[in-house]
C-alpha cells in the first residue's frame, strides 16, 4: 500500500502495523450501541437509565466536541515564554488525538458497573479495551493514511470570503484544479439537472428537453450524450457509472453507459424526482399524483407503492445517514419513508407554504428545507426542531460533504458554513455566486471528494470551486475516483454481496441488532389511577346527555370503578395472608387437610 | 487570501506499471460507511448461510476391519497413526493422511477391548478378553511414511496372561506403568509379566480406566456397579468412589484444566465433574438419546467428542449444555469409540459396522493450505458471525441441523419423558407437606453417594 509515498522502511511498516489493528477493529464490527441487546439476551435487566440520545447517537454534537479543543482564551492566558508553548504544543497534540479516537469511538461504551453476570462483565470489558485500541490506532494512523490536505479560503485583513470571485480563486489555484471550473453552455434542450457519481468521478446532466449525457470529470470529454427527444424531469445514476435511470414523460428508463435503453419501468408513472438507495439498490421515484415507488433494480421487484396524500410532492431527497427517502409537500409537509411502511415515519410540518428543496448533511443529523414561505430552515433531526432560519428563497439546496450548505434561487447561489471561531452551529455566508447573463439554477450539487460544486442551469451546466467542501480522503474500498475496470467489477460484487434488504431502512441505523427498550411496568397506585380516572375527557354528546350534572355523575362512576378494584385486591392480600397463617399454626401432619377443608 | 483546493494527481493514485500492486488509500471516518451495522448484520448472516452451504465433515471411511471396531487409541508423538482394535482380535495402525492400513498386529484370540500407546510413542499395549495384556513395536513414523507395501504384520514383543478378561487400558502420560481395567485395576511396568499392583473396591467389574494428564499418578475408573473410582498410584489405595444412578462408559480428563473430567454416561448424558468435589456435576451435557458409549477430549480442552449407541458423533463445549455439532451418515451404526486428533482438527470415530469414519472437527472449516487473505476474511465471518449470533435470524440458520428421523423422534420422545416426570414430581411436592420434598437440581440428582 502506498508504496511510492513511503520510501522509509521505517515509516511503511508503521503504517502496515496500524492498518491490521485497524481492519481488526473493522473484523469485530462497530456496535458499540449492540451492546445492550446482549444484556438483555442473557436475561440481565439493565438497571441503569436508557440511554441519552447523544450516548445512541454515534455522532456528538459538534458543542460537546468542542470541548475537547482548547479555546483560544486559554492560549492567550499562557505568558509566551518558549518553554510553556513547547508544552502547550503537546497539549494541543494530545488533545487533537482526543478529538480524532472520540470519531473512531462510535459513541460511548455501555456502562459495565450496572452489570450484576461476571462473566458477561468480562467479556464485555475485554471487548470495551479492545475497541479503545482500534479507536487509538485509526486515530494515530491518521497520520499516515490521511494525506491530502482539505481545501481552504482564508481571508487576510478586512477581507470577506464572500467578496471573492471565481475568477479570483481560479487564479490562486494549481492548474490541475483550474479545470474543476467550467460552463458549459447548451442554450437549445435546457433546464438542465445533475447527478454526480459516488466517488465524485463521473457526472450525469439531463436537460429538460431530452438530452442527456455522461461526462468524465477527470479527463473533462463526454462518455456518453444522446437525445431521447422526450420530456426528462431528472435523472440518476445507479450503482455505479454504467447504468442510469432517467424519468421521462410518461415512464421511467434504465439505460447503459452507451445510451441503450435497458429497462422500461412503467410502474412508477410520469415521476417528477428520482433518487437511488444505493446500500439497498432500491431506485425510489415520486410521480404526478404523490405516489412513492420502490423498485429493487437487482430483481426488478416493485418494493413498496405508497401514496403520499399529502399533496402535489416535486422534492424527493435521500437521508445518505439511514436512506430514508425524504419527501417535501406543496402543504409545507416533509415526510420522512421507508419502502416497508405504508404511512410516513415522520410527518413535521416546516413551512407554510410548498417545500421547494431539502437537503440532509452526510452525518444524518441536520436537515435543511427551503420553502415558498421565503425561508430555509436548518432541522437537528434528533431533535426535529429548527436550529437556525434563514431568511431567502432556494430552488435547490445541497450539503457537502464536510458540511457546507448551498442554496440557490433564480441565478444566484450562495454557500454556506458553520462559524468554527464560536461553538455555535449557526450557517454564515461563505461564498456567492451569480450566473452570467441571468441564466435560472435548476439544481446545485457538491461533487463528493473535490472541492465543487456543480451547477445545472437553464442553459447548460457549470461548475465552480468551493475550497473546503469536499472530504479530501477517500477510500478506496467505499468510493474511488481512480477506479479500474477490474476494481470496479470486483466492487459489484462486493455490494451486491452487501446489499441490504428494504428492512433495514430506519430512522436510527444503529438500531440494528438490539432490542426494544423494555420498560418494566410500574404498579400503579391508587391515588394515581384515582387521578388519571377523573382526568378523562368526556366526549360531547347530542342534546341533553353532555349536561353538567350528568359529565360530573358519570365521573364519579369512573372513579369508583377504578376504586373498587383496588379494594378487591387488597382483600385477596388479606384472606391469603390469613389462610397461611392458620396453617402454619397447625402440626405439619394436619396442615394438607386444612387446604381439603377450605376448598 | 489564501486559497487551497483538494488537488489529486492521478500519478499518485493509480500504479504505475502494470506489474504494480493497486495503489490503496484508507480513510476509516464512520461518516463515509453509512448503515454500517447493517451491512455487518448483512454479513454476519451470509456468514452464517455460507457455513451452512459448506458443512461437510465427513472426509472418508477407513474399511479395512471385518469385526466391530471397539477401541482406538492415537500416537501422542506421531500425528497421523491411529490404532484400532476390532471384536475379532485385529488391531490396525491407519495412516489417517492417506486413511490406508500400516500395518497389523495379529496375536489376540477374541475382542481387543483396550488400547493405548506409551508416551515415546514407540510400544503399544493391547488388552482383550483372551486374557492377554501384549506389548507391540511401533513403527517409526518414517517407516509410515515410506510402507507402501501396506498390510505388514508386526510380532509382539511381550505377551502376559493373566486371570481375567480386560475391559480397558490406559497409559500414564509420563512414565513407564500403564493400568488394565478388569475385575481389578491391575498396574503394569513395561517389563514386568506380572501387574506391579492391584487396586479393588468392591466386586464388580471396572470397565474403563484413564490416567490423568497432569499428575501421572491419578488415574479414574468406571465400573459396572455405576461407580466412578479415583485411585493415587502413590499411596496404594483408592481416594475416591462416587456412585450414580446409571453405569459411567468412559471417563476423559480434560488436557488443558487436569483436575476436571467428564464421564460418558449410560442414560445418554455427560457430566463434568470436578476431582477434588465430587458432589456436584459441574455441567450435565444433553443431547444423545441412547447411552454414551466414549468421549475423547480436544487436546485445547475446550472441546470434547463423544459417540453413542444411537449412532451419531457429537461435538460438545467443555461447559456447554448441549452440544455444538452432530455427525451421522447413513451407514454408520452404534458408535464404540471416538477419538480426537492430536491438533484438534479431526475427528475418528469407530463403529459397528466395522469402520473407522475420519470427520473435521469444525463442519465447514476450509481444508488445505489458506492464503492470507483467504483466512482474514474467515476471521472477519467468524468475527461479524459471533457478534450477530444473538439475533434471532442468524441463531436460527447457526443452530439449525439436520437430524435422522429416528433420533429427532427420539429427541421428542425424551423430553416428553422429561416435561411428564418433572410434572409428576411438581404435583407430588404440591400434595406433600411443604420442606419434605427438597427440590434436587440435575447436577446433583443422578449422583447416589460419594464414598471418600
Amino acid at each position: 500500500m502506498q508504496k511510492g509515498r513511503h520510501r522509509s522502511l521505517g515509516r511503511t511498516t508503521a503504517v502496515v502495523t496500524q492498518h491490521q489493528i485497524v481492519t481488526h477493529r473493522a473484523a469485530i464490527g462497530f456496535q458499540k450501541r449492540s451492546r445492550l441487546s446482549v444484556f438483555k439476551f442473557k436475561g440481565h435487566p439493565l438497571s441503569t437509565a436508557p440511554p441519552s440520545p447523544a450516548h445512541q447517537n454515534p455522532f456528538r454534537p459538534p458543542a460537546a466536541a468542542a470541548a475537547f479543543t482548547p479555546t483560544p482564551s486559554r492560549r492567550t492566558q499562557n505568558p509566551p515564554t518558549l518553554t510553556v508553548c513547547s508544552n502547550m504544543e503537546i497539549q494541543d497534540f494530545s488533545d487533537d488525538i482526543d478529538v480524532k479516537v472520540k470519531k473512531y469511538q462510535r459513541g460511548e461504551g455501555a456502562d459495565l458497573e450496572a452489570l450484576k453476570d461476571k462473566k458477561l462483565k468480562g467479556q464485555l470489558a475485554n471487548r470495551e479495551e479492545l475497541f479503545k485500541k482500534s479507536a487509538n490506532a485509526a486515530a494515530k494512523a491518521e497520520k499516515w493514511l490521511m494525506q491530502t490536505e482539505s481545501g481552504l479560503l482564508e481571508p487576510e485583513g478586512i477581507e470577506k470570503t464572500w467578496r471573492f470571485s471565481q475568477q479570483s480563486i481560479v487564479q490562486e489555484v494549481d492548474v490541475a484544479s483550474r479545470k474543476n471550473q467550467f460552463d458549459i453552455v447548451l442554450p437549445d434542450l435546457g433546464p438542465y439537472t445533475i447527478d454526480y457519481i459516488s466517488s465524485g468521478r463521473y457526472m450525469l446532466t439531463a436537460g429538460r428537453k431530452g438530452h442527456l449525457a455522461i461526462m468524465d470529470l477527470h479527463t473533462l470529454k463526454p462518455v456518453k450524450d444522446f437525445q431521447v427527444r422526450e420530456t426528462v424531469r431528472d435523472a440518476v445514476f445507479l450503482h455505479n457509472e454504467l447504468f442510469f435511470a432517467a424519468a421521462q414523460k410518461k415512464y421511467t428508463y434504465i439505460y447503459n453507459r452507451a445510451g441503450t435503453e435497458l429497462h422500461c419501468l412503467k410502474e412508477h408513472g410520469a415521476v417528477r424526482k428520482l433518487q437511488f438507495l444505493k446500500n439497498h439498490f432500491l431506485l425510489s421515484s415520486i410521480n404526478k399524483s404523490g405516489h412513492l415507488h420502490y423498485q429493487d433494480i437487482t430483481t426488478g421487484q416493485i418494493v413498496g407503492n405508497y401514496r403520499t396524500a399529502l399533496g402535489r410532492s416535486d422534492v424527493l431527497q435521500l437521508n445518505p445517514y439511514n436512506s430514508v427517502v425524504t419527501s417535501g409537500h406543496s402543504g409545507g409537509t416533509v415526510s420522512m419513508w421507508k419502502p416497508t411502511t405504508s404511512t410516513p415515519l415522520v410527518k413535521m410540518l416546516c413551512h407554510r407554504g410548498p417545500v421547494t428543496a431539502i437537503a440532509f448533511h452526510p452525518n444524518g443529523h441536520l436537515m435543511a428545507t427551503a420553502g415558498m414561505d421565503k425561508k430555509i430552515k436548518i432541522w437537528d433531526l434528533r431533535t426535529y426542531k429548527t436550529l437556525q432560519t434563514l431568511p431567502g428563497h432556494a430552488k435547490t439546496l445541497s450539503f457537502s460533504q464536510k458540511g457546507l450548505l448551498a442554496a440557490s434561487t433564480g441565478s444566484f447561489t450562495q454557500i454556506l458554513q458553520t462559524s468554527d471561531s464560536e461553538n455555535s452551529q449557526n450557517y454564515n455566508r461563505y461564498m456567492i455566486h451569480t450566473m452570467a447573463k441571468g441564466y435560472q439554477i435548476n439544481k446545485i450539487l457538491f461533487r463528493p471528494y473535490e472541492d465543487v460544486l456543480g451547477i445545472g442551469h437553464s442553459s447548460g451546466f457549470s461548475s465552480i470551486i468551493v475550497p473546503g467542501s469536499g472530504e479530501p480522503n477517500f477510500d478506496s474500498w467505499v468510493a474511488n475516483p481512480f477506479e479500474t475496470v477490474k476494481e470496479r467489477r470486483e466492487k459489484e460484487v462486493r455490494v451486491l454481496l452487501d446489499k441490504l434488504p428494504p428492512e433495514s431502512v430506519m430512522l436510527d441505523p444503529t438500531k440494528v441488532g438490539t432490542l426494544r427498550d423494555v420498560k418494566r411496568r410500574e404498579k400503579r397506585t391508587k391515588a394515581a389511577a384515582v387521578a388519571a380516572a377523573k382526568n378523562v375527557a368526556v366526549k360531547k354528546k347530542t342534546k341533553g346527555r353532555s349536561k353538567p350534572s350528568k359529565v360530573a355523575r358519570k365521573k364519579q362512576e369512573g372513579v369508583e370503578k377504578v376504586k373498587r378494584a383496588f379494594v378487591e385486591d387488597e382483600e385477596g392480600v388479606k384472606k391469603k395472608q390469613k389462610r397461611i397463617v392458620e396453617v402454619s399454626e397447625l402440626p405439619v401432619a394436619l396442615q394438607p387437610f386444612v387446604t381439603k377443608k377450605g376448598k | 487570501m489564501r486559497v487551497k483546493v483538494i488537488s489529486r494527481s492521478a500519478d499518485e493514485f493509480t500504479r504505475e506499471r502494470s506489474n504494480d500492486l493497486q495503489r490503496v488509500s484508507r480513510n476509516y471516518d464512520p461518516n463515509l460507511r453509512t448503515q454500517e451495522k447493517a451491512v455487518e448484520y448483512v454479513r454476519a448472516l451470509n456468514a452464517a448461510k455460507l457455513d451452512k452451504v459448506f458443512a461437510r465433515p465427513f472426509i472418508g471411511a477407513m474399511d479395512g476391519h471385518i469385526d466391530a471396531i471397539s477401541c482406538m487409541a492415537k500416537n501422542p508423538s506421531h500425528l497421523k497413526g491411529v490404532f484400532s482394535g476390532s471384536m475379532d482380535g485385529d488391531i490396525r495402525l491407519w495412516d489417517i493422511a492417506s486413511r490406508k492400513t500400516v500395518c497389523q498386529y495379529p496375536g489376540h484370540q477374541g475382542a481387543v477391548r483396550g488400547l493405548t500407546v506409551s508416551t515415546d510413542g514407540r510400544v503399544l499395549v493391547s488388552c482383550g478378553t483372551d486374557c492377554t495384556v501384549r506389548l507391540w513395536r511401533v513403527p517409526l513414523s518414517s517407516g509410515i511414511e515410506s510402507s507402501d507395501s501396506s498390510d505388514s504384520s508386526e510380532k509382539s514383543i511381550a505377551s502376559y496372561v493373566w486371570k481375567n478378561a480386560f475391559w480397558g487400558v490406559d497409559h500414564q502420560w509420563e512414565g513407564n506403568h500403564f493400568a488394565t481395567a478388569g475385575a481389578q485395576v491391575d498396574i503394569w511396568d513395561h517389563n514386568r509379566s506380572q501387574p506391579i499392583n492391584s487396586f479393588e473396591w468392591g466386586n464388580d467389574t471396572v470397565i474403563s480406566v484413564r490416567f490423568n494428564p497432569g499428575q501421572p499418578d491419578i488415574l479414574a475408573t468406571s465400573g459396572s456397579d455405576r461407580s466412578i473410582t479415583i485411585y493415587d498410584l502413590r499411596t496404594s489405595s483408592p481416594a475416591r468412589k462416587l456412585i450414580m444412578r446409571t453405569k459411567t462408559n468412559s471417563i476423559a480428563w480434560n488436557p488443558m484444566e487436569p483436575m476436571n473430567f467428564t464421564a460418558a454416561n449410560e442414560n445418554c448424558n455427560c457430566y463434568s465433574f470436578d476431582a477434588r468435589k465430587l458432589e456436584e456435576a459441574k455441567c450435565v451435557h444433553k443431547d444423545h438419546v441412547s447411552a454414551v458409549m466414549d468421549i475423547d477430549y480436544s487436546p485445547t480442552g475446550r472441546e470434547f467428542v463423544t459417540g453413542s449407541y444411537d449412532r451419531t458423533v457429537r461435538i460438545f463445549q467443555y461447559n456447554g449444555g448441549h452440544s455444538r455439532e452432530i455427525y451421522h451418515t447413513k451407514r454408520m451404526q452404534r458408535v464404540f469409540c471416538v477419538k480426537f486428533s492430536g491438533d484438534a482438527s479431526y475427528v475418528i470415530s469407530g463403529s459397528d459396522d466395522t469402520n473407522l469414519r475420519l470427520w473435521k472437527a469444525k463442519a465447514s472449516e476450509q481444508l488445505g493450505v489458506i492464503l492470507p487473505r483467504e483466512r482474514k476474511k474467515h476471521e472477519y465471518m467468524e468475527a461479524v458471525k459471533n457478534r450477530y449470533k444473538h439475533l434471532p435470524e442468524v441463531k436460527r440458520i447457526l443452530r439449525h441441523r439436520h437430524l435422522p428421523k429416528p433420533i429427532y423422534k427420539a429427541g421428542l420422545l425424551r423430553r416428553t419423558m422429561a416435561d411428564a416426570e418433572k410434572r409428576k414430581e411438581d404435583r407430588r411436592r404440591a400434595h406433600s407437606a411443604p420442606g419434605s420434598m427438597p427440590r434436587k437440581s440435575v447436577r446433583k440428582n443422578r449422583i447416589i453417594q460419594e464414598i471418600e
